[in-house]
């Protein structure tokens, strides 16, 4: 008994030996299949880098060059007062002046105008003798985002017109208003979160999706199965290579978010790095579970990418904040990993906030990171037929 | 002519056996469509608000009045402390802390002006921009009203009465804006997308190799290639227009057979660089991600999101040789603005432009490449 239990126990243990051994070479075969392909690696290292440099300086919400026509029946002294207070803002441009609204329409449509400023045809006199005139204001609000602001600012200009002339008595409350976190709603502070997300999801998932399904189209699938290495090793063996791929872009990300950009970092760097592990783990998981569920590579790489790309901006609070949503949107963005990441982020790089606050989303990721691995592993196994 | 309605009859066939490309191809963009027009908003409906009320008067009570009645804004909590309204803005409780200073009555009856404190979760950056905007309208309305209330002499009008209207979406649906947008990006994946990884299958089966050795012409091949992918990603256009007519209710002010006609040169240029991408790659892998980058560099540049004329001089002149750029902003001219074709006929010039020499360059690039 003694004997064949130990005799046992020696053949388990060598062949647990040989397919550590076997999961090692897997790893290496698997690194080499990446380091090889150097189209996709240069890619892949440098799309962080262009990512960040393209958000921070490209994409803008603020409205600085609005371009006004002048809508001005009978320009008179007056009107042309006002008129030169736009020009001196710096912030409006005239680009024409024309005596009806009719003649300013086309450039509306043709979009070579904002905002136009019709005035009465009897503006001086009303002036002169201090009755109230009306002013139109007609703003392009095809884009309300920032057909709002351009109106605020025109708005301002005329005010502040008003005021010189007769200054006001009325009563004033002054907000004094404080952006916490973010004092200068720098839109690169914001999306250098959001961007290590979609960096990692882009890595792991699609990748690990397209590498594993390959090897199904390919058959090369079948001769793994046939190996002494069980599925949970070979899931292993392909999402090791890809974690450290995760892991060197998170970096990339954060060094050119630092040099180029000055993003602050006021909270601790192991607590994101080890975030952005269990992050990467729940994309490399989807990943999985995509491939297992798809019969080609373009298939699996469509579901990838929109299971996972454009939900990642647009339902995570990347761009558009989930408070904007709808209520019935809001529980749909619970599934998506990438918002508690986001959060996660955020609350570590720009309020230097710990798990204290942060441990809900934490756990959150976590547990997705347990179930989705475990649907993965169960729904790995390559059958051969 | 032949030749090519039978490579025609194949890539037809090929397709529409497919069943699950034809079903992720068709059904996936409709879905997004819906649930992404209906997350790309910057409107803040409901922000979470938090009180700290040190003056405890008629006046600030009316001020939190306001903010409430208005609709756009939620006290969740109150206390007479900072630090607790700190807590709450750290743990994502609330978005926004009105802070009203001890004196703020009698600062308001004795000079006029009194301050309060605005203090945003910036974190979420648009939306703190607009729920500032919102509330500070909302306070200077209620300065105007108490002025009236504690003014002892009769009001005079404001000198200037300005009304505003907005054009083309006086609602200021974002939906009206976000959907046209969307639509393109839409297109653009399966034009760009498609074709790249449509012929690099060949490639990597080996098929293409097999065809090169038929009597079958390049421009044949490459002709089969492309019209299928195109009809598909009009047909997908067609879908998402109707979508976008009945459920989010877009307004179609200008021509559809335009809004095609714009889409149709449009795709000349996506199939082009989705060819291009093909010639350069071995593997479906590499196609996806370059077509990806490519994409990805595309729609963010192209005004989807961010105007494009926020950006630096730099990035809007490279905006200028963006394909995607110039067909948002005829959708978005055509469908909103009811554009005619006069003026966007130098949108789409460049557009036509664009797809003639983006096309004829992958042509030879293909030539070449395979020969």
């Amino acid at each position: 008994m003694t004997t064949s239990s130990v005799a046992a126990a020696g053949v388990s243990g060598r062949s647990h030996h040989s397919k550590r051994g076997a999961l090692r070479a897997f790893v290496v075969k698997e690194l080499h299949h990446i380091l090889r392909d150097r189209q996709t690696l240069t890619i892949l290292l440098l799309m962080p880098l262009v990512q960040v440099v393209l958000f921070g300086f490209a994409l803008r919400s603020d409205v600085r060059d609005i371009r006004l026509a002048v809508v001005d029946p009978s320009p008179n002294h007056e009107s042309i007062a006002l008129r030169d207070r736009f020009n001196g803002t710096g912030r409006f441009r005239i680009v024409t002046t024309a005596p009806t609204v009719a003649a300013v329409e086309p450039l509306f449509r043709r979009g070579q105008a904002d905002v136009a400023l019709v005035f009465p045809p009897d503006f001086a006199e009303q002036r002169a003798d201090s009755t109230p005139s009306q002013l139109m204001m007609l703003v392009d609000a095809s884009d309300p985002n920032t057909g709002t602001t351009m109106q605020a600012y025109t708005r301002a200009v005329i005010t502040a017109y008003e005021n010189d002339q007769e200054p006001s008595r009325a009563i004033r409350i002054v907000p004094d208003v404080r952006m916490r976190f973010n004092p200068t709603l720098e839109s690169v502070n914001l999306f250098v979160p959001g961007l290590i997300a979609l960096v990692l999801t882009l890595v792991s998932a699609l990748m690990t999706a397209i590498s594993l399904s390959r090897e199904n189209e390919r058959g090369t699938l079948e001769i793994l199965l046939v190996s002494p290495l069980k599925p949970a090793q070979i899931i292993v063996g392909k999402v090791l290579p890809y974690l450290g791929l995760a892991f060197a872009n998170v970096i990339t990300a954060l060094l050119a978010a630092w040099l180029v950009f000055d993003v602050p970092f006021r909270g601790s760097l192991p607590l994101l790095l080890a975030e952005s592990t269990i992050y990467s783990l729940v994309s490399l998981a989807l990943g999985v579970l995509v491939a297992s569920k798809t019969p080609s590579q373009r298939a699996a790489m469509l579901v990838a990418l929109m299971a996972t790309m454009l939900p990642n901006v647009l339902l995570s609070g990347m761009v558009f904040p989930i408070s904007s949503m709808p209520a019935w949107l809001v529980p749909i963005t619970y599934i998506v990993p990438a918002r508690w990441f986001i959060v996660v982020a955020r609350g570590i790089m720009l309020k230097g906030v710990g798990l204290e606050y942060l441990w809900r989303e934490t756990l959150v990721l976590i547990g997705m990171t347990v179930f989705l691995l475990a649907a993965a592993v169960r729904s790995f196994k390559p059958r051969i037929g | 002519m032949r030749t090519l309605r039978f490579l025609l009859r194949k890539e037809f066939l090929q397709i529409v056996r497919d069943r699950l490309m034809l079903r992720l191809v068709f059904i996936v963009p409709i879905v997004q469509l819906l649930i992404l027009s209906s997350a790309a908003t910057f409107e803040v409906k409901r922000a979470q608000t938090y009180v700290v009320d040190n003056d405890h008067t008629e006046s600030s009570r009316g001020l939190v009045n306001r903010l409430q009645a208005s609709r756009r804004f939620v006290v969740v909590g109150a206390s007479p402390s900072m630090d607790v309204a700190n807590d709450a803005l750290l743990s994502r409780k609330v978005s926004f802390v009105v802070g009203i200073p001890a004196d703020f009555e009698r600062d308001l009856v004795r000079t006029r002006a009194a301050h309060v404190q605005f203090v945003f979760n910036a974190e979420d950056g648009a939306a703190a921009g607009v729920t500032n905007s919102y509330a500070s309208q909302i306070v200077s309305a209620y300065a105007r009203e108490l002025g009236v209330e504690l003014q002892t002499e009769p009001t005079v009008g404001p000198a200037l009465d300005l009304r505003t209207r907005g054009w083309y979406n006086a609602e200021l649906d974002y939906k009206d804006y976000m959907v046209p947008g969307i639509l393109v990006q839409l297109v653009t994946v399966v034009g760009t997308l498609m074709t790249a990884m449509n012929i690099v299958r060949e490639k990597e089966i080996g098929t293409l190799d097999q065809l090169n050795v038929t009597p079958v012409p390049r421009s044949a091949f490459i002709a089969a290639k492309l019209i299928p992918l195109w009809c598909i990603a009009l047909i997908e256009l067609t879908l998402g227009l109707i979508v976008a007519r009945l459920l989010f209710d877009v307004p179609m002010r200008g021509s559809i057979p335009l809004v095609f006609f714009a889409a149709a040169v449009f795709l000349l240029a996506a199939l082009g660089i989705g060819l291009w991408i093909s010639t350069v790659v071995e593997t479906q892998q590499q196609a996806m991600f370059i077509a990806f980058f490519i994409m990805m560099i595309y729609i963010l540049m192209s005004g989807l999101f961010t105007p494009i004329r926020s950006m630096p001089v730099w990035a809007q002149w490279l905006a200028q040789v963006n394909p995607v750029k110039h067909f948002i902003s005829i959708m978005r001219a055509v469908l909103l603005k009811g554009a005619t074709l006069t003026d966007i006929a130098p949108t789409l010039g460049a557009l036509a432009g664009f797809g003639a020499v983006v096309l004829t360059l992958a042509v030879r690039q293909y030539s070449k490449r395979a020969g």
